[in-house]
């Protein structure tokens, strides 16, 4: 141990129990999903372009939505930020590795089969999933294609490595900090993984119920959602969104870690609130277990659940808000730079935060009735995920960039994905805003003609945005060639967390005796 | 990190390469594809040949071999000495965590029942705002059990396709008779009871068994494990025994509406998970006879089991107070 570095070729990555080597394949295999997604939704949007159908038959344009959320969220984002997870906590604790280095390796391998499997759904007779990407019964068990088997399968199969993910990554922050880290010293990437790693824990084997009632009622006669049988299709709602919601915080935890790393570095001053901010988090956490309801407004609930439900999700955007205010207070009277990772990072804070606000918009039960169901909420869940999820993203791998490779990325560049991918961004999914209110229904391949210039700006912002990624995937691969080796091992001067006590690149093992901190 | 201190430290402990994990992915991936593959063919080309329960099958015997390597695996490396308090500790951490993921996977399933018996029942009834529901399902009255569903109500399928109904998913005929509560005359007869006496039972001879390892009595706890194993064994065969009963002479199937829906589920779940501790059990109890593993303070695999174990006794004590008695 400690001195043998990895093994050669193939082997290597089929069989290491190294924290970085895993953590980079989560990345690479994330972004790979990044692009195949990416591409779904070029494929959406060139059919929107114009109103009419053009280029896809309506099938078609519903298993691209479909795909597009799924490989999305399930294949890019969560991996991604498994990887960072795997990269950094170690590191940022002062642990040599994560706590269980060969079940890592098996989450890790169980995802590329799985997804190749869901992706070859598209090929299938009958299609892919064509349901959305939540999937609402009964049009993903009565009126669904064969495929959908295989797509239940594949959901159980991802929701194991995620399960053994979030497992080894709360033994290794609960066991594995160094002497001295205390929980109120850990960096906050480390804490809002932890509580994100107790999210999914709790709520993948909600859906996994969930799909295994739909496989029941689909192939073996149940009636979980068939009220023919004394079920009810809403029930499957109730299951999916208390995973569904919970969900999307999962999502977001990891990104509000990654700017409370990027924001306090380059404000040059500890972050503001550290102890607020870990409040905040974990009441978020526990908030989201009990708003579920708040995407089912319009099936016909009591009125005292819409009550409930929306005073519950009005209260989640306290401890939000929260955390906006603190990294603003970070920023205030620093000494501000705007290296990529910041800028990346101050845009999630802004672009959030409308997230946020349009959120806030559909939280109110009666407005809901008209806004549900809308281009409005596509453009809410875009604000929060990609500009709050992916944005984070972007500011997280030009920020750790160098230390993992010990290579500087091309500042130049970095700066240009950003202000296109800025640009790009908004342009899409502002407009989306106003054809919503006005009253465009999401997840269709045709509409009114009132609402072909927002679309067609969507599409061109659509465009840009998809093609600044390949100035992204342009910039890293050339770091990893040819870029300019770091001079100082902590890269930036404003960093305080122990990852940068070590050298950049950082040694194959880390920490093999555990630092002291003090 | 040199120059750095280390008193009262012990040095990580980095494990070497394995393939122990591409393995499992090719089992686990196997396993999943051919089980959806068999269920399809089933499903939608019955009689047809095909090689996708060779899949499933040889998928599944893949991932129980690599499993069996992975865990003899970790067994030797602490049979050596190689796992340091703090990795004993971790797999403590993991396994509490696994259980609290089982937790939940059953909370989907009784959260299911709860909605359906409290809210979409009476629903369906025509109780509430809802009056829509009594022009869908005229004449449906919600009791619990249910032995009648909606379709049962309207005349069943042809009548719900003479009513209008533009979907229709299945067949639901209600059960002849239901497994619940059959009053005390009949107490004697009632599976359920014994078998929440035969659960109950063994999760205290696990606990004797348990204590008989850390006080260094191995017969003790050879002894009132297998009186564990045995429990569980039995526990088995009387719910098969009850299966029997509710499919051929109850006729409780899994279409017989949402009473047999809920029925099935949970007990078929909860009885996997039965058999699944039985078995991690036995192989505790054989570890323990053939080759002497365990010692006072150090009996990781037994505990865990062990955990496992009263986790599923803890479900069945749930099970059945909302599945059998109210
Ligand atoms: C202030 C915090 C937030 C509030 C009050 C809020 C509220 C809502 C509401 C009420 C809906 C349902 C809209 C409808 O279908 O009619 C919704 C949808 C959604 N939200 Fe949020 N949200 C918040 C933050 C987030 C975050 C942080 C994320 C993800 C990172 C997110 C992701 C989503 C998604 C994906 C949907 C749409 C799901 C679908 O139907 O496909 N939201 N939100
Ligand atoms: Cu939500």
């Amino acid at each position: 141990m400690g001195a043998h570095g990895p093994a050669k070729g193939l082997t290597r990555w089929l069989t290491t129990t190294n924290h970085k080597d895993i953590g980079s394949m989560y990345l690479w295999f994330s972004f790979a999903m990044f692009l195949l997604g990416g591409s779904f939704a070029m494929i959406i949007r060139a059919e929107l372009f114009q109103p009419g159908l053009q280029i896809v038959e309506p099938e078609f344009f519903n298993q691209m939505t479909t795909m597009h959320g799924l490989v999305m969220v399930f294949g890019a984002i969560m991996p991604a930020f498994v990887g960072l997870a795997n990269w950094m906590i170690p590191m940022m604790i002062g642990a040599p590795d994560m706590a269980l280095p060969r079940m890592n390796n098996w989450s890790f391998w169980i995802l590329p089969p799985t997804f190749l499997l869901l992706a070859s759904t598209l090929f299938m007779e009958g299609g892919g999933p064509n349901f959305g990407w939540t999937f609402y019964a009964p049009l993903s068990t009565t009126y669904a294609p064969p495929s959908v088997t295989f797509f239940i399968f594949a959901v159980h199969a991802m929701g194991i490595s995620s399960i053994m993910g979030s497992i080894n990554i709360i033994a290794t922050v609960v066991n594995m900090r160094a002497p001295g880290m205390t929980y109120m010293k850990m960096p906050m990437f480390v804490w809002t993984w932890l509580i994100t790693a107790f999210l999914l824990v709790a709520v993948m084997p909600v859906l996994a119920g969930a799909v295994t009632m739909m496989l029941m009622d689909i192939h073996f006669g149940t009636s979980f959602f068939s009220a023919a049988g004394g079920g009810d299709p809403v029930l499957f709602q109730h299951v999916f969104w208390f995973f569904g919601h919970p969900e999307v915080y999962i999502i977001i935890l990891p990104a509000f870690g990654v700017v409370s790393e990027v924001i306090p570095t380059f404000s040059r001053k500890p972050l503001f609130g550290y102890a607020s901010m870990v409040y905040a988090t974990a009441s978020i956490a526990f908030l989201s277990f009990i708003v579920w309801a708040h995407h089912m407004y319009t099936v016909g609930l009591p009125i005292a659940g819409e009550l409930f439900f929306m005073y519950a999700t009005m209260l989640i955007a306290v401890p939000t808000a929260a955390k906006v205010f603190n990294w603003i207070t970070t920023m205030f009277k620093g000494s501000i730079t705007l290296e990529t990772p910041m800028l990346f990072a101050i845009a999630k804070v802004f672009l959030f935060t409308v997230g946020g606000f349009s959120g806030l918009m559909l939280a109110i039960a009666p407005a809901d009735f008209q806004y549900h169901d809308s281009y409005f909420v596509v453009a809410h869940f875009h604000y929060t995920m990609v500009a709050g999820a992916i944005f984070a993203l972007s500011s997280a791998v030009y920020y750790w960039l160098p230390k993992w490779t010990g290579k500087m990325y091309n500042e130049t560049m970095g700066k240009v994905h950003f202000w296109v991918s800025f640009i790009g961004f908004n342009l899409t999914f502002f407009p989306q805003h106003f054809v919503g209110l006005a009253g465009m229904p999401r997840r269709i391949p045709d509409y009114n003609l009132m609402f072909a210039d927002f679309n067609m700006m969507s599409s061109i912002g659509a465009f840009i945005y998809g093609s600044s990624q390949l100035l992204f995937l342009f910039n890293i691969v050339r770091t990893i060639t040819h870029g300019k080796p770091v001079n100082d091992d902590k890269v930036w001067d404003g960093a305080t967390t122990l990852e940068w006590t070590v050298p950049s690149p950082a040694p194959y093992h880390t920490f093999s005796t555990p630092p002291e901190v003090k | 990190m040199a120059g750095q201190s280390n008193a009262g430290h012990e040095t990580y402990y980095v494990p070497e390469k394995s393939s122990l994990a591409i393995n499992a992915t090719i089992g686990l991936v196997a396993s999943v594809y051919g089980a959806a593959s068999v269920i399809n063919d089933a499903s939608y080309r019955p009689g047809e040949e095909t090689n996708s329960s060779f899949i499933l099958f040889a998928g599944l015997a893949y991932f129980a071999a690599t499993l069996w390597v992975w865990f003899a695996t970790t067994i030797r490396e602490n049979r050596q000495g190689m796992n340091s308090a703090q990795l004993k500790h971790s797999y403590v951490i993991g396994m509490q965590w696994f259980i609290f993921s089982e937790v939940m996977f059953f909370a989907a399933f009784f959260g299911a029942l709860f909605y359906i018996r409290n809210l979409a029942g009476p629903w369906l009834a025509g109780e509430g705002d809802g009056a829509m529901n009594t022009l869908l399902w005229p004449g449906f009255e919600y009791s619990w059990p249910l032995m009648e569903t909606p379709q049962d109500a309207i005349g069943g399928v042809s009548g719900q396709a003479a009513a209008g109904h533009l979907a229709n998913n299945g067949e639901f005929t209600g059960a002849e008779k239901h497994l619940s509560f059959p009053g005390f005359a009949n107490i004697g007869h009632w599976l359920p009871l014994y078998n929440t006496i035969i659960l109950l039972t063994s999760s205290f001879t696990c606990h004797i068994a348990h204590m008989g390892i850390k006080e260094n009595n191995r017969k003790k706890f050879n002894l009132w494990l297998f009186i564990t194993v045995a429990l569980g064994a039995i526990f088995l065969y009387l719910q098969y025994m009850e299966y029997h009963e509710a499919l051929f002479e109850y006729g409780i199937k899994l279409n017989s509406g949402v009473y047999g829906t809920t029925f099935f589920m949970l007990t078929g779940f909860h009885g996997f998970h039965v058999a699944m501790g039985t078995v991690m059990l036995l192989i505790q109890w054989l570890r323990s006879t053939s080759k002497g593993h365990f010692t006072a303070d150090d009996q990781f695999g037994f505990e865990a089991s062990s955990w496992y174990w009263h986790f599923v006794d803890v479900v069945w004590v749930f099970l059945f107070l909302f599945v059998y008695i109210l």
